[in-house]
């Protein structure tokens, strides 16, 4: 092997370490923060909503210690190694279980590798979360490139389908011969189009936000037509949680033609917080999630904190990704919750605060070999961030059956 | 009459006084900009291209001189006078000449009264402009409110129609009982608003944007001009209308950012359509302005958007125009009555065919097409632009 190559395919430990003067910066930036006058209404219609966006301004610019998620991050075995001309930073936990499965997990936008942190010991270390070995996952979780620590594209092309195809180079370079991926929002797709294109070693998916919807209701949602007659309970319901999604993803569509002009979110901390709190996610305007995670200083059962929510912020704007992570929606010509093709082994859990409940018939019909189908009682759009346990839990079902018989 | 409306109809004198220390902050933040990644095409097709901004960035810290806007403005009598409820401020300029015709002229976004400073020679004193005496305009051009230096509307319903209501009492209140109205952008739908409502004393109207087919009308896709201007109205809806949708539905949202960096402002505002930026950028870049878009001229808009704060209430109003469009699905707006000119700058977004002219508009007594100018066609081209509001309203003088 020459020297180049092996350069090439190195694996480099990583280490988060933000000089101080940024994190000054960032803090003498937020206090110097020029405020809009407040909204003319008396709800969130209008955007995130002055008072909201002032309060965590303040936690973030006094209180907030972003040394804690640095720690929290330098605790794990954090790597980098070029894929594809392109330096992608990971985070591989192996569990000390040695037949523990191997699972690549995709964050989205507005997340970040920050959305996965309460699932690795869950996954990884079952015995100790009410689990059992038999359970357990060697965790692989990658910042898609353009976020967080990963390298930035300087030319296009890198869409969910590029991404899928360098998860799979990463997987077989651990040494991870089969493995199964995971995914939500952005996430989702990459996982969808690793199946799709049957990248070596994937033996399944699982998907918290599945592409199910049949291509006729998928093109009259599109076009805001009529619903197609006769839609049985749960897929009418669907039907019109797609309208109303639909209706509230002008972000999407900012970053899907625009980019570029969101100068905004690299050079002002309380314009990124708003762009990344202004996220429809089903539950109502602004993320409902994420509201209810920056009204909570503290949890005991794990659900997502104000200080969580910062710690993506935060991670987002040290990193000055927010332009570069937005230009994967101008990358994406494809369809959204469209079906797209799947034909490996699928598994699925509908959230109830998802962008559309997903009918069990839907994920039949798109998926055909679905090996697992969940409604849960709790969770939304950021499944994991918000409820870590049920959200370990559905990942220990769901890929349950691929265990028995698997060659370890 | 009582006290208290003497107050409110009062006519007050206004000057433009910025702050040093405000001028200090605006130059600080620019200094302190920090950039995204370089865009990953060699074109505007993901946004504001990133050399584009960083010229502008750098001629605004150094050649730009940030008091221009109050010397520019010092020259003209300026007013601010309240209108239901909102603080209207107001360019006036009166013709010496006695016979001259009352002129309502509305700026757009993300335009603002420095757009229409340079007509105010060629249409108020048009014989030291080429023109003759019966060529002469009163002319009153106005903030709209939440832009510039009128104050912002703090309560709900300030969409086109209801400053399109406040416009006539403004020019009745001015003393003007016989008067034309004109605008491009969100100022062609301000006085396309104004024709449908045909206060007392609106004889005819004049726009350089063709508002009903904005607004959806039916109109004819026949021939091969008719084809191009709905192909270019589609191509605009389809990947030029990122700023409209956003400021429609999430005006708060990207407001933080407009008020509070100075580079995202300027992005967000360049960011209009594709005739312009290119012609901005070639000002910043090359240093080749087109006709009346230079740079002073460019950043004077910007910088009275940045020192007025005006970012997020500017935005505001088209949040307003859906919430109204949404009230109004499905109806006809009322039919306009009175003559109407328009004229096709071939930079404008789409060029509007004489045929959708007269069929959004069957009151049409004028309409012409040119060879120069765009989007912004009085801020590009201001002797082209007054020549065609001449001509347009030479048929309804007395």
């Amino acid at each position: 092997m020459s020297a180049t190559v092996e350069t090439a395919t190195e694996i480099r430990p990583f280490q988060v370490e933000i000089p101080q003067e940024q994190l000054d910066d960032l803090r003498r930036r937020i206090a110097a923060t020029n405020w809009p006058e407040k909204e003319t209404v008396a709800d969130e219609s209008q955007g995130v909503p002055l008072a909201m966006i002032q309060e965590l301004a303040r936690h973030w610019g006094t209180d907030y210690d972003w040394r804690k998620c640095e720690a929290t991050l330098n605790a794990l075995p954090n790597f980098i190694t070029e894929i594809d001309g392109l330096d992608i930073h990971f985070i591989h936990v192996r569990s000390e279980h040695e037949d523990a499965l191997p699972l690549i997990i995709n964050h989205g936008w507005p997340g970040s590798i920050v959305e996965q942190l309460k699932i690795i010991g869950r996954l990884t270390d079952p015995t100790a979360y009410g689990g059992s070995a038999a359970e357990a996952f060697h965790v692989v979780i990658p910042s898609m490139p353009g976020y967080g620590f990963s390298g930035k594209p300087s030319s296009t092309g890198w869409g969910p389908e590029r991404m899928g195809r360098a998860w799979a180079q990463l997987m077989k370079r651990l040494g991870h011969d089969r493995y199964v991926a995971q995914g939500g929002d952005w996430g989702a797709f990459v996982v969808d189009w690793m199946g799709v294109q049957e990248v070596e070693g994937l033996l399944a998916i699982h998907s918290n936000m599945p592409g199910t919807v049949p291509p006729e209701v998928d093109k009259a949602t599109l076009a805001g037509e009529p619903s197609p007659s006769g839609l049985p309970a749960d897929e009418l319901r669907a039907w019109e949680h797609l309208l109303t999604t639909y209706k509230q993803v002008d972000y999407a569509r900012i970053m899907g033609s625009r980019p570029q002009t969101l100068y905004a979110i690299a050079d002002s901390p309380v314009g990124l917080a708003a762009w990344l709190l202004d996220h429809g996610d089903g539950d109502g305007q602004p993320a409902g999630g994420l509201v209810s995670g920056i009204n909570r200083a503290t949890s005991d059962t794990g659900e997502l904190t104000r200080d969580e929510f910062l710690d993506n912020v935060t991670l987002y704007w040290l990193t000055n990704t927010g332009v570069s992570a937005s230009r994967l929606y101008w990358e994406y010509k494809g369809g959204f919750f469209n079906v797209k093709g799947v034909s490996i082994p699928v598994a699925v859990s509908v959230f109830p605060g998802e962008q559309y409940q997903a009918p069990r018939s839907w994920a039949e019909r798109a998926y055909p070999n679905l090996i697992y189908f969940n409604k849960v009682a709790r969770g939304g759009h950021f499944a994991a961030w918000e409820e870590p346990e049920l959200f370990s839990q559905e990942l220990r079902a769901a890929f349950k059956s691929l265990r028995n018989g698997r060659s370890s | 009459m009582s006290t208290t409306v003497e107050t409110t109809t009062e006519i007050r004198p206004f000057q433009v006084e910025i702050p040093q220390e405000r001028i200090a902050d605006l130059r600080r933040r620019i200094e302190a900009t920090r950039w995204p990644s370089r865009e990953l095409v060699d074109d505007r097709s993901q946004g504001v291209q990133l050399t584009t901004l960083k010229a502008l960035a750098d001629y605004w810290t150094t050649d730009y001189g940030p008091g221009r806007i109050a010397d520019r403005l010092k020259a003209l009598p300026q007013f601010t006078t309240e209108i239901d409820g909102v603080d209207v401020h107001f360019i006036h300029v009166r013709s010496q000449h006695e016979g001259a015709l009352p002129l309502i002229m509305t700026h757009g976004w993300p335009g603002s009264i420095i757009e229409l400073l340079e007509t105010i020679g060629p249409l108020t004193d048009p014989t030291a402009h080429g023109g003759s005496a019966e060529d002469a305009f009163h002319l009153v051009l106005p903030s709209v409110p939440g832009y510039g230096f009128s104050s912002e509307p703090t309560e709900l319903g300030w969409f086109a129609g209801r400053v399109a209501g406040a416009w006539p009492v403004l020019m009745q209140r001015l003393g003007y009982t016989r008067y034309v109205a004109q605008g491009g952008d969100v100022g062609a739908a301000i006085t396309d608003a104004m024709a449908r409502q045909a206060p007392e004393g609106l004889v005819g109207i004049h726009t350089n944007l063709l508002v009903p087919a904005l607004a959806g009308a039916p109109l004819p896709t026949d021939t091969d001009e008719e084809k191009a201007a709905a192909n270019a109205l589609a191509t605009f809806r389809a990947s030029g209308a990122g700023y409209l949708i956003e400021q429609n539905t999430r005006p708060q949202t990207i407001g933080y950012a407009l008020l509070d960096s100075p580079v995202a402002l300027a992005a967000w505002m360049l960011d209009h359509d594709t005739d312009s930026y290119y012609k901005i950028a070639h000002a910043f870049v090359d240093g080749e302005p087109s006709g009346g878009l230079t740079r002073d001229h460019i950043l004077d808009n910007i910088t009275l958007y940045w020192l007025t704060g005006t970012g997020a209430s500017a935005a505001r109003a088209y949040w307003e125009g859906g919430q109204a469009a949404a009230r109004a699905a499905g109806q006809a707006p009322p039919p306009v009555t009175i003559p109407v000119g328009f004229t096709t700058f071939p930079g404008e977004i789409w060029q509007t065919p004489r045929t959708w002219a007269e069929k959004a508009y069957p009151t049409l007594m004028y309409f012409n097409k040119v060879d120069r100018g765009g989007h912004f066609a009085a801020w590009e081209e201001p002797e082209l632009f007054s020549t065609e509001v001449r001509a347009a309203f030479s048929s309804v003088r007395q």
